[in-house]
């Protein structure tokens, strides 16, 4: 850009968690007005703590913002409203016993008495001039998840915001509704707005940005303008080295079917269809890769295996080394156990399911083997030498086997979870996001266990989310859009464009009509593979 | 043959502190705290319009003056009360310390405060009386309508009581108001669903948390003036409160967390408290044991009914006992 | 220009050493001492030292007051005992009062009406069986509820508290013999069904708070059934994802709870009071959540809170007795301790930064 003076501008800013945690560290940042700029990084990288300092969620420990070059403080969420910047979260922050109305003049106080029909009026206004479809009655909790979207950037315009802040606001929505989105954005830049785009998706960059920055492990890499940089370019610096992954990926050995998943139908609490009519075979000795966009019905699918969500339709097989098959379906976790079925499970919420946070290393050990024995004391000897032997085996960085788990760092909690549960001798193995958060070592460690686990004879179903990693590490990729099965492809001759392209459309629709899909998921002028 | 006029006219009596007791603790858990404390404070508002009630009324002699007899205990019972918002925000909002265990020890606390006043408020000052009996103060607390004697029956039903009680009404009817119609209601709405929202919007949850329970405090605390002017007619005895105060926490299920709702709620329930009053059960005295069971199995069947239906607009405040710590992740 | 900087700032501490937040503590007793101190004085005219002076002859000033501040002490500590896994589990049972008077209810009426049928040895285990019965039944009644639907236990508990009071002024107005709404000492003259005495008069629940302590350390601890209790307390979801049925959990251990709260009812009845009325229990369901809930539910540190309660109750006594004040006055004093412990915890789970302007160098 040309030399003005940035709109909005972010200096030396450090912020940290605790005394070990640094969240980002001397970030400079600026902003111009009529901008989208997408602040890119991977996940953990600090894009979304270094907006929350933007947003007056968190308050930088060290370093000054500017707006238009004078310093400010932003200590709270009002502070940044008042200085014109609106963030949109991930986690949508609305009241969901409100309705649209309420949840955009929520926080208002400068507008004199409630009067909610005016408020209505101005709603109206703004959507039509942005291009935006909301009703303004309807409550929250009765929304889907883009109406959501829309309520949340109607809610920062309405105050007159005139930076807006996204944080990967495509997450969870389907292409059209991209595009959509889209669509909205350029509109408030041609109104003057500056836009902050927090993405790791790179077709996104390329599609709507003007600028793009890059953050790595909380630290400011540097910015390219758009037009002029490359995905090869963008990814190398947003990793810090090429993705080439060299993830091994041996030769399964006499692969059999272990579990038989046949038009299995789950339904949410709300009744609203989260699998449909899922279908395939994971077997021994073999990785299955679960790709899809986020919500596609990856933990539903899972959960049902484990025993954990109640199941419409459908039937979930095990099938015994001698070729017996029992059915899963109806039974919990304890009654799949006691079947003498070995299935380990890493769930996505480390600290929320897979592990209890405020217990011990050992403790924790204990959550699975606790029932061992007809003692109705608990037998303490046994989880403890499993933890010494977790916490020398995978290298767990902490004080000692009586700390508690919440205070270990996310790649240490992964590592107690997943050695727990592959102590177990497993025949089959779920994983959900074993490697989000984590740094690229404790990546790789995981990767290693899972791939040993596959030498095992082990069926791994291995939920992921980075298509690089899937495509390096799995046997097999089955895609998910929307709760259906798009296809199961090789994973050794997988195209990452294809799998990104069966994500947003189904197996018929594709065949119908290949050619769009792929537009609809590549970016315009990239090169991707 | 008992007579309906005054079964009502008793249970309006009996209602008007779980009114305002009610109420009190509605606007409190409309901000997410959930003030177990409110039987306590209730204990308090009484003691503390009593002491000042007490004061004025040894001091002024024959001297006494209506308004000033009037205003001194209410203004005593609203800063007792509000002291006990205070303390109770104080421990759950600044210091985030655990709403169910804070309210216990804030009841533990209020009832000490009452009782002890209550039976040593004499020996303290030194006055030379035998008993607290505020004759004088009551009766400025027993004003109401004169001419509703003449009306019949619907005077008697509608305008026999005194202006504590229509204050309950109008306070009841100003907080659904403000809680369904105003933008400070539906900003303390939105910190009572989800604080972390409101922050995001700009709202100060602090201030809202603090004010909503310290007026839910002062609120609750005229529950207790009343019952001790009004219905006790400023004679204190030890204890005599009862457990009003907990039907009134427990009435907030039973009202869905609207105040308007709880103007006939209340009446219902001190229906239900004196019941045993009006039913001939012959010489079995012992039945009316069971009958004064009445409004807690009552209550016990709201909260089973209120779980059973899971209408968004009719479950408690979604963030109800917990404390709000911003940069919790 | 806009120079505000938050002076404060608050972050979640993630860990303090025990020696630390056990100094934390002191300091906040220290301090509340202190302030009752002043309270006292200015209520009482009295030199605070005196004050303290009474309240430590009140509480141990004698052999007798030692013995009853221990059977006081051990009463509470039962029924802290009794909520204590409950409240592990995260279920809020303010039921102590009514399990216990429910258990009560029982043994008056065992004492009663089987006195003729059974003979005294049977009689007490006959007894013994229906308060523990009664006390689990008062437990379990939320506990379904909130088991089945997850109806809201705090409340339920508490009025289940007032339909025990209620059913006990039934009985007890039924079974008196001269329309009094007074029982009496129940088998005053055959003493049958009264619990044998050890030792003394006060040691029988003593023995038994010890021994339920002991258990009560076990079972939390090193029982399959404590570590169920601490995961669903901790995380249903990582309870349900290990197979706990959580129902269950919440079932058993408020059937447990209210075994436990019986007991202590039966043990009232039978080897303390010899009577049933509607305020024997006392509020001690309540104190008895504080007792549990400030000692993080570990039974040996119930000792010492419940003793701080204990203590502090009955040494104010002595001073209003003596003053001829009001008794409700250790409540105060009792509340005014509780504010300073419970406000402790926030120093010990927060730290607080003091911000020096870094605006300076900028303006």
């Amino acid at each position: 850009m040309e030399t003005k003076v940035p709109a909005l501008s972010m200096r030396h800013i450090t912020k940290r968690f605790g005394s070990k945690v640094v969240a980002n560290k001397d970030v400079s940042l600026d902003i111009y007005s009529g901008e989208i700029l997408a602040l890119l990084g991977e996940n953990g990288s600090g894009k979304t703590t270094l907006m929350n300092m933007l947003s007056g969620i968190y308050y930088p420990d060290e370093g000054q913002i500017y707006l238009n070059g004078k310093p400010v403080d932003i200590s709270s969420p009002k502070e940044a409203f008042d200085l014109g910047i609106g963030m949109i979260h991930q986690h949508f922050k609305l009241v969901d016993v409100l309705t649209a109305a309420e949840n955009i003049v929520l926080g208002i106080e400068n507008e004199g008495r409630l009067n909610i029909r005016k408020s209505i009026a101005r709603i109206r206004e703004i959507c039509d001039r942005y291009g935006f479809e909301i009703d303004p009655d309807k409550k929250i909790y009765d929304m889907s998840v883009s109406e959501k979207q829309t309520v949340e950037i109607v809610k920062v315009l309405y105050r007159g915001a005139n930076f807006l802040i996204l944080d990967e606001p495509t997450a969870v929505l389907t292409p059209q509704e991209s595009e959509k989105l889209f669509a909205v954005m350029r509109n408030m830049k041609k109104d003057g707005k500056s836009i902050i785009i927090i993405t790791h998706k790179m077709q996104e960059v390329l599609s709507v940005s003007d600028r793009v920055a890059i953050l790595r492990s909380g630290e400011y890499i540097c910015d390219r303008v758009t037009a002029e940089a490359d995905t090869q370019e963008l990814t190398d610096l947003m990793v810090g080295h090429s993705v080439s992954l060299n993830i091994n990926r041996p030769e399964p050995v006499r692969p059999r079917d272990r579990i038989l998943v046949k038009d299995l139908t789950v339904r949410d609490i709300e009744g609203i269809v989260k699998l449909d009519h899922v279908s395939f075979n994971a077997r021994s000795g073999e990785i299955l890769g679960i790709a899809g966009i986020a919500g596609s019905g990856q933990k539903e699918l899972l959960e049902a295996i484990a025993g954990l969500q109640p199941i419409e339709e459908g039937t979930i097989e095990y099938v015994e080394d001698d070729g017996s098959r029992e059915s899963l379906i109806g039974k919990d976790p304890t009654e799949i156990a006691d079947m003498g079925v070995a299935l380990s499970f890493v769930p996505e919420d480390r600290l929320g399911m897979g592990l209890v946070g405020n217990m011990n290393l050992a403790d924790n050990m204990m959550l699975r083997s606790y029932r061992q024995g007809h003692s109705i004391f608990t037998n303490k000897k046994a989880p403890a030498e499993l933890a010494e032997h977790v916490v020398d085996e995978l290298e767990v960085n902490t004080p000692g086997i009586g700390t508690e788990v919440r205070k270990l760092s996310g790649g240490n909690v992964q590592k107690i979870l997943v050695g727990r549960e592959i102590s177990s001798a497993p025949t089959v193995l779920l994983t959900a996001y074993a490697v989000r958060g984590l740094d690229i070592n404790s990546s790789y460690t995981i990767y290693d266990l899972i791939n040993k686990q596959k030498e095992k004879g082990v069926a791994v179903i291995y939920v992921g989310e980075d298509l690089d990693v899937l495509v390096e590490l799995c046997d097999r990729i089955l895609v998910l859009c929307a709760g259906r099965v798009s296809g199961i492809i090789d994973g050794r001759n997988a195209v990452k464009k294809r799998i990104g392209a069966m994500m947003t459309q189904t197996e018929s629709t594709l065949a119908a009509d290949s050619a769009p899909a792929a537009e609809n998921t590549q970016e315009k002028g990239g090169s991707d593979e | 043959m008992f007579n309906i006029v005054t079964i009502i006219q008793r249970a309006v009596v009996q209602g008007i502190p779980l009114l305002f007791g009610s109420t009190g603790e509605i606007m409190t858990e409309k901000s997410g705290n959930l003030n177990l404390g409110t039987a306590g404070t209730m204990y308090v508002g009484a003691i503390c319009g009593v002491i000042g009630g007490f004061f004025y009324e040894n001091s002024a002699g024959a001297a006494f003056n209506p308004i000033l007899g009037t205003v001194i205990p209410l203004l005593s019972a609203i800063l007792g009360s509000l002291i006990m918002g205070l303390i109770y925000s104080f421990l759950t909002i600044t210091l985030r310390a655990n709403q169910n265990v804070t309210g216990l020890a804030l009841t533990t606390f209020g009832v000490g405060i009452g009782n002890f006043f209550g039976g040593s408020l004499i020996k303290i000052v030194g006055a030379d009386v035998p008993t607290i009996v505020l004759s004088k103060t009551s009766a400025c607390f027993k004003a109401g309508f004169g001419f509703a004697g003449d009306l019949g029956w619907f005077g008697e039903i509608f305008l026999s009581y005194s202006w504590l009680a229509y204050l309950a009404i109008v306070i009841a009817v100003l907080c659904g108001f403000i809680l369904r119609r105003t933008r400070v209601g539906l900003h303390l709405r939105a910190v009572g669903e989800s604080p972390a929202t409101a922050d995001a919007a700009g709202i100060s949850v602090t201030k809202y948390k603090y004010i909503a329970t310290c007026a839910g405090s002062v609120i609750a605390g005229l529950g207790g003036l009343y019952y001790i002017m009004d219905y006790a007619s400023g004679v204190w005895s030890a204890d005599a409160f009862g457990d009003r105060g907990w039907l009134a926490i427990a009435l907030v299920i039973f009202t869905l967390w609207r105040p308007t709702t709880s103007i006939w709620a209340s009446i219902l329930f001190g229906g239900l408290y004196i019941l045993h009053i009006f039913i001939p059960t012959g010489s079995n005295l012992a039945v009316k044991e069971l009958y004064k069971m009445l409004p807690y199995v009552i209550t016990i069947i709201v909260l089973v009914i209120s779980s059973l239906r899971n209408k968004r607009e009719n479950q408690p405040p979604a963030s109800l006992g917990l404390p709000y710590f911003r940069e919790d992740r | 220009m806009n120079n505000k900087t938050p002076l404060i700032h608050i972050t979640r501490r993630m860990d303090i050493g025990r020696p630390r937040a056990y100094t934390y503590r002191a300091i906040a007793i220290l301090l509340a001492f202190i302030v009752c101190g002043i309270v006292t004085m200015v209520l009482t005219g009295e030199n605070p030292f005196d004050v303290y002076k009474a309240m430590f002859t009140g509480a141990l000033g004698s052999s007798r007051k030692i013995w009853a501040l221990l059977q006081n002490l051990a009463i509470l500590l039962c029924v802290g005992l009794a909520l204590a896994p409950a409240f592990r589990m995260r279920f809020w049972n303010l039921g102590g009062d009514g399990q216990v008077l429910a258990g009560c209810i029982a043994a008056a009426a065992c004492m009663m009406f089987l006195s003729d049928a059974l003979p005294h040895a049977l009689l007490i285990v006959v007894t013994l069986i229906a308060s523990v019965l009664s006390g689990a039944l008062w437990g379990f009644i939320p506990a379904f509820f909130k088991a089945r639907w997850g109806t809201n236990e705090t409340l339920f508990t508490l009025m289940m508290n007032y339909v025990a009071a209620q059913l006990a002024s039934f009985f007890i107005t039924s079974w008196s013999k001269d329309g009094s709404a007074k029982i009496g000492i129940i088998n005053q003259n055959t003493q049958i069904g009264w619990f044998p005495e050890i030792g003394n008069k006060y040691m029988m629940f003593i023995i038994v708070a010890v021994i339920l302590t002991v258990l009560m350390f076990i079972y939390m601890r090193y029982t399959k059934h404590g570590y169920e209790i601490s995961v669903v307390g901790e995380s249903e979801r990582t309870a349900k994802y290990i197979g706990i049925k959580v129902r269950k959990v919440i079932i058993r251990t408020m059937l447990i709870s209210g075994a436990i709260c019986g007991l202590t009812g039966f043990f009232m009845v039978t080897a303390k009071d010899h009577t049933l009325t509607t305020t024997m229990v006392g509020g001690r369901g309540f104190t008895a959540v504080i007792v549990a809930w400030l000692a993080k539910f570990n039974p040996f540190t119930m000792i010492l809170t419940a003793f701080l309660i204990v203590f502090l109750s009955q040494g104010c006594n002595q001073i209003t007795t003596a003053l001829e004040l009001d008794s409700a006055f250790g409540d105060i004093i009792t509340g005014i301790i509780l504010f300073f412990i419970i406000g402790s915890e926030f120093f010990i789970n927060y730290k607080i930064h003091f911000r020096k302007s870094s605006k300076k160098e900028v303006a």
